[in-house]
Formats: structure tokens, C-alpha cells, sequence
């Protein structure tokens, strides 16, 4: 007999204290109540109006970028439909989740262009002679490229009805559909990347006296409106602290981004968003950085038009390119959520309506779904006490603390991952008891066939749970597997059911190994259950045996 | 209890058994039989795709008074479209929307019947202005084609790892197919109750559906084990793989009954209450499709998987090695004294052992001629042996674990030896 497992009081001990580690934790940090799904609870719905006359592939695409960008973290289930023809629909759960607002609307069109001139080195001069400018102060260069100034607000806040003739409004026509205009880096072969590239570097040293003038016209706006922003066409906007810049056409596009995060980089303290580029990207930001390196000119990445950082590089940087600014976690988040998950095709009307919905599901419905589980989980708790009779108190006792503990689990999720309860994810819980009580009968199963040959029960524990332990785990592992794939692939409702389910195929893993087995073992000392009496459920009777259960002494 | 008790232990010890893996021509057409007429359900009734799949219609409700703009009127309003029984808005999903306001969304519904649904609105609902206040919109589908292909490369990776992991967890890929020919049993026959039941398709039924992959195959899993562990060794055990198999699931029948049990009387306290008593409810699609799914995997565990496994092993060499030897063995008790040379004259003392033509024989005669050779050689010995003191009988086998479970076991002493401290 392996020692340790000699030990059931103290496994048992410190299941339990766990147990109240969770709950002290729920006290401290989390609601008693778990946080409600749409279907049960009601949301909030954002109504998002599309400008103009998108086409319905657009609209479709927007509409799983939303999705994406919403569901994309976490486990909220939020729902996004398309109505009518240019009406996006987003539920939310929760009263109060207006603040996503920005996310969801958020067209996200991240492009990064040269820097012709800025207020503080004067272009109409470039404009005339090809002097590279001495341009101004840049922040130093990490290995990523850092790229930043004061305050970079991620929101699309300000800007402009555009003042004067000479606004770049008049020049976008096509700008909300990037995907089709001719850009500077739209394509990836190689003669007209070079070539857009080059004009851009081109437009950078010379700016044309046209726009030059233009930017001399230009004052940045105070209102907010957005600006048209044209991948194609030179581009004159500001940063948010109000300094104007005249910049390149764009030379890399959203769309060369393949991953964004965020965090805080090692030796700094401030949130940054960190961008990693396809090849075609890195090659461009290469060219770029390696164009302007040690000539003081800078680069801008401009965010829907606005200018959200501009920076100089001192040498060629081959990597990703790095954001920073005075970020808050969220306002980092969002923008790295935004920006991962692509610019939406389609540019939403400024004057979105959020409203508090109610719950879909009647609320007679709920009660009566509730009270229709706990109907059956009093029947299986009867017919376990039927069957396995004093073991029974094992089973009743187990499924109780598992449900303990998924209910902590619940609520300090919804508290940390923003966990939300649906019907589906109730009904996985519900179905997770003939999984959780299926553990515990192969556990018995198992020892009344060990007794069966002759074993008392204090050995067949032992050896019994030696082969349900590895039948158990095995089948645990296909359960968690199709729970983990349920929630990687699947959206909305399905991924709550998957979250439930794997929760639940853990906790049983738990409670089986710390809580049910040394609670058995331990029983297997008492003469109540070893002596082979009528009420343990593991008389000679019960095992259908006529030979005498194995007792006594050293059994 | 104490008959179904009895019961149990008789499968454990084999004494009584259940034939789970024979009779294959007549299951498999039975359990072929249900699929294909599930296929036929599934193909020619089809499937009534709700709301989510399709899209459909959104009647919102607005300006109305913040005493009416409740739940319970949310509730009412459900009940009362809900027994108008307007085609397409049979499951209609009412909720508020702000304080003013109730959203009413139904499957795409004909001129006629919109102007039914307004009716029925205006008579649970005050509307000054029906023409204003009462505005019907078209919703697109929010589980899309994007969702629907995401949702399948997930069950395909799922598949597909699952089929690696049963695979390497047995070290038997037949064991994947069998367990596959189970789940696709089970998700077939789901599949066709539902579109007999004709609830309409929601993500809960999908949900539930989803569900019904893991749980087929867990519960294989679960039986899987027991036939491994039975079928282990075949050689030691004396015994074929499909009476060890057969054995296994035997064994884990009451174990499969009970969390059949267990597991459906929950689900099917919720079916009864949401379908029966409820009527119109996304909890009844789960319930439905969970209920039926589980039902089946609990099933086929025991009825479809182990009788394939069973056929797909039977070519194995192996395998029929052991049915082989096992004939032999059942040849040879039937008439225990075949082997034994009738008495003649002229017969020689010690048969010389015979030159075996093993290129003559198949594997049957090979067997059994290795087999009488060796109890010949024993006899040999024993022949030599004998009139010099005690001889232990041949081993009819290899030794077997005793069920002593390592305890130390009395001896018999001799009697002069009895009663003294060794």
C-alpha cells in the first residue's frame, strides 16, 4: 500500500481550505450573484448606422470583425446582427456596457506614412530645395522601434469639419473601402511596392507646393468629425495635442499587420501596443526606418485619419514596430483588439444609440429550467442513496461540494474574465452531473468488483481506484478536449457551453481526487463500512456474492 | 436491488452474459436500419432553421409607457403570439428595449401575418399609433456562414485529435474507428429525433449537439478501458478477444446503466418541463437534442462500438490465433482422453516423436501439434520420473494471479514438523 494515500485527513484538509480560500475571495473581490447572460439577463444594444450605402458583403464582413473584436477576449457572448441594409446590431450583456461603443465602432484603418513636414520644421523650404530637412527632436530607438510622444488618445475624438478649400476631403472617394483603391502598398509584387515606396520617400524630401500650401491652410480642427483618410493621397492631419503634419501616401497598410498586444514593455511604464507585420510589412517598415534613419525625419501612424504617433528610427529596424503614448490598460487593449482583428470596411454614423435591452428568455422559463434540474438532481441523489446506500452519502456529498465549487469558480470568473452565465452554459453544468456522478460510479463500480474477488474493502479501495483513476482520466481528457476545441472555434452561445463544460470536466477531476477518494478511504476505516453491513452498500447482498465480505484484523 | 445486485455480480464473473459482440448480420442491419432511416429523416423532412440561421423579422414597439415596457409584459405579449399561431412567429423572442420600447423578433413572415402580429401586439399593448409606434425591420442571420464553417473546422480538429488521442491512449486505431462509427450512430440518430420532433434549429439545439460529440465518445472511452484491460493478454487469459471483450462490457454494465440513469434524469426532468409544460422555449431544443444524444451514446457504447471493435479485430492474427487455441481447448475437453492410442500388440513402449511437416499444416494443425508435443515431452519426463518420489503434475498454464492480493498464505506441514517453531 503506498503510504501517502494513508493520509486521507490531510488531502481532505486541504480541499477544504482551498475551498475557502475561493469563497474568501468571491467575499472580497466578487457579487454573490453570477453575472446573467443576454438571454437571461438583457443587455445592452448598440445600433450602429452604416454611412452611405455599403454593399452586404461589406456589411457582413463588418459585422464578424465586430463580432471578433467582441467576443474575441473572453467569454461575454455578446450577439451582432446586421438589420435592413445598413444597420449594425451588437447585444452586449450587462446594463451599463455603453463604453464599448469605441471598440465596436471603431473603424480601425491603421496606416503608417512618411512624414513630409511637421509645424516644427517649416516645408515650404523643402518644398523648394530637395535638403532633407533637420528635422526635430525624435525619441531614442529601441531594438522594436518605439514610437511615441505626450498623449496619444485612442479614440478618433478629434477632428475635423475640415476648414478651407484645400482639406484632403476632396481627394477621398473611395477611402472607406481600402481593399479595392489602388494604395501605395496594395499589392505585394514587388515593382510597385518598390515603386509606391519610393514615391512615397519621393513626396517626403519634395513635397509638392500644393500640399505644401494646403498644410500651411490647414488648422487642426477642435470638433470632432471624421476625416477622410485615402491610402493613395498624401494626407495633411493632426495629432491630438494639435501639432499638424503633412504626410506621404501610405506605405503600409492594417492589413500587413498580423498580430497586435499589448503591455508594458521592459524598462518602461507605460502601456504600449506592440505590432508584428507579414513579410511584405516588414520589408516596407525595413525600407522605411533604414530610409530615414540618422536624417531626423520621421514616420507617422495615422489612425483613422488621426495622427496617433510619429516617430524617427537611428537605424534600420527588421522587426515589429511598437506604439506608445499615454495609454491606459483599456484604451491599449482596445486599440490592440482593434487593430488584430482588421479595420472594418465600412465607416458607422457618428450618433450611435445605445439602449438597456431586456432578457430574451421569459423569466418563467428560467425558474422553471431551474427548478426542473434540481427536480432531477434530487432523483439522482435518491437513487444513488437507493443504490450505493452508505456510499451514497459519498456521491451526495461530492456532487455537493463540485457544485460548491463551480459556483465559486462562476463568480469570481465573471468577476476576472468577464464570465456571463447563459441558458446553454447552465444546461452544460447540468449535464456536467451525469458526467461528475459518472466518476464516482466508476470509482464504486470498481471497488465492488475488486470485493467481488474476494477483497476487503479497505484493499479494494486501493486497488479499485488504481484502475478507475486512469479509466477516469482518459475519458476526462476527451471531455476536456471537446471543450477546449467548443471554445477556441466556436462563437457566442457555444463558446459559454464550452467554457462551462471544461470548468465543470476540471472541478470533477478535482473533487474526485481530493475530496472523493480520501473521503472513501477514509470510510473504508470505519466497521459501518468495511463490516460489510446491510446500510454500506457493500454487503455480501449488495455485491450479489454469497461468500462473506473480507474483514477484520489486517484486512 | 438484491436480484439486480446478483445480477451484477453474475456479469462480472461471466457466469451470465449478455451477447454484446456476436450476431453481427442482425445488429448491424438493426442499428444500420435506425441510421439510414434517420439519414432519410434528415434528408427529405429537413431541418427548421430559427431565427439565428435564417434571419427574419424585428417588430419593434416604441413609445410606450414605462408601466407597460416591463418584463411581465414581455411575458404576456410572448404567451399571446405564441397562441395566435401565426405561421413563422410560432417561437417568437420578445424583449424589452430601453423604457419605452419591446422588440419582438420571428422568423420572415407574409404580408398578412405581419399585420396578424400587429393585431395581436395592439391588443396586449396600448399603441396610440399603430403605423408609427410599430415598426417590423428585416434581421439578418446572426449565426452566419462564417460562424457555421468556423463551427466545423472546430469539430473536424476536434476529431481528428480526438481519433489521434484514443488512438495512442489504446495503442489500437481500431479502437478510433469503432468509436467513430458510434459517435456518427449517435449524432445521426440526434439528429433524426430532432428533425422528427420539428423544433426549429437554435444555437442551444447546435449547443446540444456539440455536447453529444464528447459525451458519445467519453462514454466509449469509458468501455474501451474495460475491453483493454480484458483483452490485455490474451494468451494468459485462455480465452478469445471476443468473449474477453464481451466479458468487459458485461462488466461495465451496470456502470453504464447507472450514468445512463443518472445522466438522463436530469435532462429529461428539463425536456418534460420546457417541452410539455412550457411549449415555446430555447431550453426544450437542448433538452431535446442532449436527451436523445446521450441516450444514444450511452447505446452504442455498449451495442454498436464493442461489436465493431470486435469485427475489425477478428482478422488479426492474433486474434484468431486465440480462437483457434481456444477451439483446440474445447475440442480437447470434450473428449479428454482423444489423444490417448488405442492398445496394440505390436505398439512401440516411447512413441518416437515425429519429424512435424510444419510447410503441411496450417496454423490450426501447427498449433495443435506444438501443442500435443509438448504434452508428450511432459509425459516423457514424467514417465522417467516416476518411482522416484513425488511428481508434480504439468502446468496446464501459465500461473495466474491468485487473488491472495500478496498476502502470506498457511502451508501444510507435515505432521512431524506441525506445532514447532520452524
Amino acid at each position: 500500500m503506498a503510504r501517502k494515500t494513508r493520509k486521507p485527513g490531510r488531502t481532505l484538509g486541504v480541499f477544504f481550505l482551498a475551498l475557502a480560500i475561493a469563497y474568501g475571495l468571491v467575499a472580497v473581490g466578487a457579487s454573490w450573484k453570477p453575472e446573467l447572460g443576454l438571454d437571461l439577463q438583457g443587455g445592452t444594444r448598440i445600433t450602429l448606422v452604416a454611412e452611405g450605402s455599403p454593399s452586404r458583403d461589406a456589411l457582413n464582413e463588418a459585422k464578424s470583425i465586430i463580432d471578433q473584436r467582441v467576443n474575441g477576449s473572453g467569454v461575454t457572448e455578446a450577439e451582432v446582427t446586421t438589420q435592413g441594409n445598413n444597420l449594425i446590431v451588437v447585444e452586449i450583456p450587462g446594463k451599463n456596457r455603453a463604453d464599448l461603443v469605441e471598440t465596436v465602432q471603431r473603424t480601425a484603418q491603421l496606416r503608417f506614412r512618411l512624414v513630409a513636414c511637421t509645424e516644427s520644421a517649416a516645408c515650404g523650404a523643402a518644398a523648394a530645395s530637395t535638403t532633407t530637412p533637420t528635422a526635430p527632436t525624435a525619441p531614442g530607438v529601441a531594438p522594436r522601434a518605439p514610437v511615441g510622444f505626450g498623449k496619444a488618445d485612442t479614440t478618433p475624438s478629434p477632428t475635423a469639419t475640415p476648414t478651407g478649400a484645400g482639406t484632403p476631403t476632396d481627394t477621398a472617394t473611395d477611402g472607406t473601402t481600402p481593399s479595392t483603391s489602388p494604395t501605395a502598398t496594395g499589392t505585394a509584387k514587388p515593382d510597385t511596392k518598390s515603386s509606391s515606396f519610393d514615391a512615397a520617400v519621393d513626396f517626403m524630401n519634395n513635397p509638392p507646393a500644393d500640399w505644401a500650401q494646403k498644410f500651411n491652410d490647414y488648422t487642426c480642427p477642435t470638433n470632432a468629425a471624421p476625416i477622410d483618410d485615402d491610402p493613395a493621397q498624401p494626407l495633411v492631419s493632426c495629432s491630438p495635442e494639435g501639432e499638424k503634419y503633412l504626410m506621404s501616401p501610405a506605405i503600409i497598410e492594417g492589413r500587413d499587420i498580423t498580430d497586435a498586444s499589448y503591455g508594458i514593455p521592459q524598462n518602461d511604464v507605460q502601456y504600449a501596443v506592440m505590432l508584428d507585420f507579414n513579410g511584405h510589412g516588414r520589408s516596407i517598415f525595413a525600407d522605411a526606418t533604414g530610409t530615414i534613419a540618422g536624417t531626423g525625419q520621421l514616420f507617422a501612424i495615422v489612425m483613422d485619419g488621426q495622427v496617433i504617433s510619429a516617430a524617427t528610427a537611428s537605424s534600420r529596424i527588421a522587426t515589429g514596430a511598437q506604439i506608445t503614448g499615454n495609454f491606459t490598460q483599456e484604451q491599449a487593449k482596445s486599440l490592440s483588439t482593434s487593430l488584430k482583428f482588421g479595420s472594418l470596411p465600412v465607416k458607422f454614423k457618428k450618433d450611435t444609440s445605445s439602449e438597456v435591452v431586456g432578457p430574451t428568455l421569459a423569466g418563467d422559463q428560467l425558474s422553471a429550467g431551474l427548478w426542473a434540474g434540481a427536480f432531477g438532481l434530487i432523483l439522482v441523489m435518491i437513487y444513488c442513496l437507493l443504490y450505493y446506500r452508505g456510499l451514497g452519502i459519498v456521491v451526495l456529498s461530492s456532487l455537493s461540494f463540485a457544485a460548491a465549487w463551480t459556483y465559486a469558480l462562476v463568480l469570481l470568473l465573471s468577476k476576472t474574465a468577464g464570465f456571463t452565465l447563459t441558458l446553454p452554459g447552465i444546461a452544460g453544468l447540468i449535464i456536467a452531473v451525469g458526467i461528475t456522478a459518472d466518476s464516482f460510479i466508476i470509482f464504486f463500480e470498481r471497488i465492488r468488483d475488486e470485493m467481488r474477488e474476494g477483497k476487503s474493502m479497505r484493499v479494494a479501495v486501493e486497488t479499485g481506484w488504481v484502475r478507475a483513476k486512469r479509466t477516469r482520466i482518459a475519458a476526462s481528457f476527451v471531455s476536456l478536449l471537446s471543450a477546449a476545441i467548443l471554445y477556441i472555434f466556436a462563437t457566442g452561445v457555444v463558446k459559454g457551453f464550452g467554457f462551462a463544460l471544461g470548468l465543470s470536466t476540471l472541478i470533477d477531476l478535482a473533487v474526485l481526487f481530493w475530496f472523493t477518494k480520501p473521503l472513501v478511504s477514509w470510510f473504508a476505516r470505519f466497521r459501518f463500512f468495511n463490516g460489510g453491513g446491510k446500510l454500506s452498500g457493500l454487503s455480501p447482498e449488495t455485491l450479489g456474492t454469497d461468500m462473506p465480505v473480507a474483514v477484520g484484523g489486517k484486512a | 436491488m438484491g436480484k439486480f445486485s446478483r445480477l451484477g455480480n453474475e456479469l462480472y464473473n461471466g457466469r451470465r452474459s449478455i451477447d454484446f459482440v456476436h450476431k453481427r448480420p442482425l445488429w448491424y442491419s438493426i442499428s444500420g436500419g435506425i441510421v439510414l432511416a434517420a439519414l432519410l429523416v434528415v434528408i427529405f423532412n429537413g431541418f427548421n432553421f430559427g431565427v439565428e440561421f435564417t434571419g427574419g423579422t424585428e417588430v419593434r414597439v416604441s413609445g410606450l409607457t414605462s408601466s407597460q415596457a416591463t418584463q411581465s409584459t414581455a411575458d404576456d405579449l410572448r404567451q399571446a403570439i405564441v397562441d395566435a399561431g401565426i405561421p413563422g412567429a410560432e417561437e417568437p423572442t420578445v424583449n424589452t428595449s430601453g423604457d419605452s420600447g419591446m422588440s419582438i423578433q420571428t422568423e420572415d413572415l407574409t404580408q398578412a401575418n405581419d399585420q396578424r402580429l400587429v393585431d395581436v401586439i395592439t391588443s396586449v399593448v396600448d399603441v396610440a399609433d399603430p403605423a408609427k409606434q410599430i415598426s417590423p425591420s428585416d434581421i439578418g442571420a446572426s449565426w452566419g456562414r462564417q460562424v457555421a464553417q468556423r463551427a466545423i473546422v472546430g469539430v473536424c480538429v476536434f476529431l481528428v485529435l480526438v481519433m489521434f488521442f484514443i488512438g495512442l491512449y489504446f495503442r489500437e486505431w481500431k479502437m478510433s474507428v469503432a468509436a467513430f462509427a458510434a459517435l456518427f450512430h449517435d449524432i445521426v440518430i440526434t439528429m433524426g429525433v430532432y428533425s422528427l420532433s420539428g423544433f426549429s434549429v437554435t444555437p442551444s439545439a447546435v449547443t446540444g449537439l456539440l455536447a453529444i460529440l464528447g459525451f458519445s465518445l467519453y462514454d466509449t472511452v469509458v468501455v474501451f478501458d474495460k475491453v483493454r484491460e480484458n483483452t490485455h493478454n490474451l494468451r494468459e487469459s485462455r480465452t478469445t478477444y471476443a468473449a474477453a471483450a464481451n466479458l468487459a462490457v458485461n462488466q461495465t454494465l451496470a456502470r453504464s446503466i447507472n450514468t445512463g440513469i443518472v445522466a438522463l434524469i436530469p435532462i429529461g426532468a428539463i425536456l418534460y418541463v420546457s417541452a410539455v409544460q412550457l411549449g415555446a422555449s430555447s431550453l426544450k431544443d437542448l433538452a431535446l437534442s442532449q436527451f436523445v444524444g446521450m441516450a444514444a451514446g450511452v447505446f452504442s457504447s455498449v451495442w454498436v462500438a464493442p461489436r465493431i471493435l470486435v469485427h475489425l479485430k477478428s482478422n488479426e492474427s492474433d486474434v484468431k490465433m486465440a480462437e483457434k487455441r481456444e477451439k483446440a481447448r474445447a475440442r480437447a475437453e470434450a473428449d479428454r482422453y482423444a489423444s490417448v492410442p488405442t492398445f496394440r500388440e505390436d505398439m512401440p513402449v516411447v512413441e518416437t516423436p515425429r519429424e512435424l511437416d510444419l510447410d503441411d499444416l496450417d496454423d490450426d494443425q501447427v498449433e495443435l501439434e506444438v501443442e500435443h508435443a509438448e504434452r508428450r515431452r511432459a509425459s516423457d519426463t514424467t514417465a522417467t520420473r516416476l518411482g522416484q518420489g513425488r511428481v508434480a503434475p504439468p502446468a496446464r498454464g501459465p500461473v495466474r494471479e491468485s487473488g491472495a492480493s500478496g498476502r502470506q498464505q498457511p502451508t501444510r506441514q507435515p505432521r512431524s514438523q506441525r506445532g514447532k517453531k520452524p
